[in-house]
């Protein structure tokens, strides 16, 4: 075949594989506000759960999302920056830490569900905190961490030696070269993983149904048990309760995420405007 | 008098022998020179003195280095207080990215001074030191990121000076800078050799020759000959020393 012709079949194919890419994505968002928008009103967001979801409003549910997500973030962000500031900073290369490296990125991809059952044996059995928002938080935060872990090692990598060198050759100890230059350099890109992976315990399902329970009434502290929002979602659209209702939530949901992921973006560009 | 001492120095990287056999005396205000080609050793060297070849894998060093007559290897150091009064100016300028203050004030801060008067009075006295007081003490706020190549190595020199440091360890200080920036810290440098005992590495020869009062020329982890800086470059002892002066190789 003639260079000029394979080029231009390459460019037509991989243009399609974009366009389709692009247009599921657009078409899923557009779907599910244009159902879901109509529902969204003051009174959607205000009213407590009536009839398992039927009639009222979803309130309950953004005050069981917001605690989970925020009791998760505080548990997993000092644990996944501390054990990435360890790996990086206090250890060298070699098999131990790449078996924690391998550990971390293998609980990346377990299935939510497993991290679920972990969480109703430990966190809700075990250790007897019962189905609430604590142990739904617990179990979200272990999730978390493989993504805190990675982006902040990332980031804290990226620091230049010469930064800590310099700690050093003032006579400062390597705990305050960390302290005072490493983590705020870093920052940004810590900043991002933890905004990452809020996204994921936004839209965590099976894990919460497990650890969380699916109480409809607004929890009043983290003891309570709770329904997230994506919670409440499933069980509307699996229990065939009330389509509307379940993209209205969805709705809430989708704009969520696209707010974190907006503002994780918007960090991005300034951390690299600033650090290139 | 002697400043730092070495002592039939060897140093290793894994099983390559990196330095071999360094017996070098530092004399104190006065101005050293390290001078060869790439990776002759002459920074393995520089990066003993202030043992900050400590972070470095598979490192090995034997032999002596006496500080003011104590050695700093065997005995139980202080590294913090060695660090402090040996300093190290790198080949890049590398101020942090935070105001010309916090750059001047983070060693003392890391030292726990903390009272804000003292905090600018050892800014004003490390900055004048190098000569930045006048054109930067409306502009301490700034990002030190901000300042040219030449302004940034100076408050580099500064951030050593706020510390107290006694020796400027200086790893080729100039290698980022352009001629006229490069006379201007190689004046710098002579002004300072009056308070400060200063270890330069150099891959010009013709910097060593300007500013430096004793010269070391190393070739292949060997220091082949060491002596005032006018012997060494008018009289060389040495084939291999006259070789590289006169520009035969490296």
């Amino acid at each position: 075949m003639n260079p000029k012709l394979s080029q231009i079949i390459a460019k037509i194919c991989l243009g399609l594989a974009m366009l389709f890419t692009i247009s599921i994505l657009i078409f899923i968002i557009i779907y599910i506000l244009f159902h879901g928008l109509p529902i969204l009103t003051y009174q959607f967001l205000s009213s407590p759960i009536q009839e398992m979801g039927k009639k009222g409003g979803i309130f309950p549910s953004i005050v069981s999302t917001l605690y989970l997500v925020i009791t998760s973030v505080v548990v997993a962000t000092p644990l996944g920056v501390g054990t990435a500031v360890y790996i990086t900073e206090y250890t060298k290369k070699n098999k131990i830490t790449d078996i924690i490296q391998f550990g971390s990125d293998c609980l990346a991809g377990i299935p939510s569900i497993i991290y679920g059952l972990f969480g109703f044996t430990f966190f809700v059995i075990f250790l007897g905190m019962g189905w609430s928002i604590l142990s739904g938080s617990l179990t979200l935060a272990i999730m978390m961490l493989p993504t805190i872990i990675r982006t902040s090692e990332q980031a804290i990598r990226s620091v230049p030696q010469s930064y800590r060198d310099v700690t050093y050759s003032l006579g400062g100890s390597k705990w305050q070269g960390i302290k005072n230059i490493v983590i705020p350099k870093a920052l940004p890109g810590i900043l991002t993983g933890v905004i990452l992976s809020m996204g994921r315990a936004l839209s965590e399902t099976a894990a919460l149904i497990f650890t969380a329970g699916m109480s409809i009434r607004t929890p009043t502290s983290i003891f309570s048990s709770g329904r997230s929002m994506a919670v409440h979602f499933y069980t509307l659209a699996r229990e065939g309760l009330s389509l509307p209702m379940a993209y209205g939530t969805a709705s809430v949901l989708i704009i969520s995420i696209l707010f974190i992921n907006f503002i994780s973006y918007i960090l991005m560009n300034q951390y690299l405007k600033k650090y290139s | 008098m002697v400043k730092i001492k070495t002592v039939n120095l060897n140093l290793f990287y894994g099983s390559f022998k990196a330095l071999s056999n360094i017996n070098l005396d530092v004399k104190k205000n006065q101005i050293t020179a390290f001078i060869g080609s790439s990776g002759c050793g002459k920074t393995s060297l520089l990066r003993c003195l202030n043992r900050m070849n400590d972070f470095i894998r598979g490192v090995k060093i034997e032999g002596e280095v006496l500080i003011d007559g104590k050695e700093i290897y065997k005995n139980v150091v202080d590294l913090t207080n060695l660090r402090r009064r040996i300093g190290m100016v790198f080949q890049r300028p590398n101020p942090f990215p935070l105001s010309i203050y916090d750059n001047v004030i983070y060693g003392p801060k890391v030292h726990g001074i903390n009272h804000q008067e003292n905090l600018m009075e050892i800014t004003k006295k490390a900055l004048s030191s190098v000569f930045l007081w006048r054109e930067l003490k409306n502009k301490l706020n700034d990002s030190a990121l901000d300042l040219s190549g030449e302004q940034q190595q100076r408050l580099c020199i500064a951030r050593l000076l706020a510390v107290h440091a006694e020796v400027l360890l200086m790893d080729e200080p100039c290698s980022t800078l352009d001629p006229i920036a490069t006379a201007k810290i190689e004046e710098l440098i002579m002004e300072l050799k009056k308070k400060y005992t200063i270890v330069i590495v150099s891959h010009n020869m013709q910097q060593a020759a300007r500013v430096s009062d004793y010269t070391g020329f190393f070739l292949l982890g060997e220091m082949v000959e060491f002596g005032k800086t006018e012997k060494i470059f008018t009289a060389p002892k040495d084939k291999r020393t006259e070789d590289y002066i006169t520009g035969k190789f490296g």
